[in-house]
């Protein structure tokens, strides 16, 4: 566990990893995660993959998709606990914490000067043609996120009308029929789970 | 504490029972959740102001969360946002935190596996959901429809980056084509 090493001096030369880069203290797990948060449009997912595994090599692909699969088992929103995740391995609870502010310091300035300026000019008829056109195409990534996950589930052969019928019980309880979510996922996470426990060899 | 800070209360509460609920997915799929809330049951905001949040916040860098901050904004200003952004990250953090500490070595993989395969169904039809709530919030025209199936045509097909196509969203709409 290196948590308690990184409340002293970061020693120059870890002697644990001579070819990898050295382990990030608190502040470059702040300032990395930034990095990654402030260039992940559209989805910091893909951005965490380059900034984590290629660019850093902080984890291993590997390591990446294991900690993925963790993050998306515990609730909550996926990036922040994997942001959790990392920082936790180099810094114990203080580089978790500082790994989770470098993710959502600089997106929530930037989102909040966005609240601003639509306060201001939210009203002006250009502005709100480029949003309704904007609206449009954020529809389009979500939907399309929804395909993309969709299709290993339509690929694979195990289950997969119950899967579907799942799915689709989902959207309408929630899109059309507008049943609470907690109804939606009391109701349908546990036949869904139960039903992929018993498919599990 | 009065009478202005409670609905703010209120949906921070919710946000924060809600987000744990946000499991296998982004907290996108809390979004049509979040607009029965605050746009038909209590109306803080309006169905239009709810799509430019979630517009703005997607157009932004960083986490698809942020919505959330842009929502608490329109109710309450920086308090507002800062409430709304806490409620949904604290409760999931801790817990992250308390698994990691407890060091989850004893897990039954086959139960997290089952747990994850058995969630993903549910993840596509909530995030279908979410898309089908943003896309009739602002008001639906064949035109903005078509915008949709085109974007969902350039994700699939190309590796054009998002960012791009919100760009060029907002030039269809200031030419009016939406």
């Amino acid at each position: 566990m290196t948590s308690s090493d990184q409340l002293a001096p970061a020693p120059p030369d870890p002697p644990d990893r001579p070819a990898a880069p050295a382990a990030p203290d608190n502040w470059a797990l702040f300032v990395g995660f930034s990095r990654i948060a402030l260039s992940g449009f559209g989805g910091v997912l893909p951005f965490a993959y380059r900034g984590l595994v290629e660019q850093r090599q902080w984890i291993t692909a590997a390591e990446f998709a294991e900690l993925l699969a963790g993050s998306q088992v515990i609730p909550g929103p996926t990036i922040c606990n994997m942001s959790l995740m990392v920082g936790f391995r180099f810094g114990g609870v203080r580089g978790a914490l500082s790994a989770l502010g470098g993710m959502l310091a600089g997106p929530f300035v930037i989102v909040i000067l966005l609240g601003i300026a639509h306060q201001r000019v939210g009203g002006l008829a250009p502005v709100r043609a480029a949003l309704t056109g904007m609206s449009a195409v954020a529809t389009g990534l979500i939907a399309a996120t929804a395909i993309k996950m969709a299709l290993p589930m339509l690929r694979r052969p195990g289950g997969r009308t119950l899967n579907v019928v799942l799915a689709l019980l989902a959207f309408g309880g929630l899109g059309l029929w507008k049943l609470p979510m907690i109804l939606v996922i009391a109701v349908l996470g546990p036949v869904g789970v139960a039903l992929a426990y018993r498919r599990d060899p | 504490m009065n009478g202005e800070l409670s609905p703010l209360l209120s949906l921070s509460l919710y946000l924060a029972l809600a987000s744990m609920m946000a499991i296998g997915g982004g907290v996108i799929m809390l979004a049509p959740d979040v607009h029965s809330y605050v746009v038909d049951i209590h109306h803080l905001i309006t169905s239009e102001q709810f799509a430019a949040a979630f517009t703005l916040a997607q157009a932004a860098p960083g986490p698809n969360l942020l919505f959330v901050t842009l929502i608490g904004w329109q109710i309450g200003g920086l308090k507002g946002a800062l409430a709304t952004t806490l409620a949904v990250i604290v409760p999931s953090s801790a817990l992250t935190l308390v698994i990691l500490r407890i060091a989850s070595r004893t897990t039954d993989s086959r139960l997290a596996r089952a747990f994850k395969a058995g969630m993903a169904p549910l993840s596509v039809g909530l995030l279908a959901a979410a898309a089908w709530v943003l896309g009739t919030a602002a008001g639906v025209s064949f035109r903005s429809g078509l915008l949709v199936v085109l974007t969902i045509g350039f994700i699939l097909r190309t590796k054009l980056n998002p960012v791009l196509l919100i760009a060029g969203g907002a030039v269809a709409g200031l030419l009016g084509f939406v």
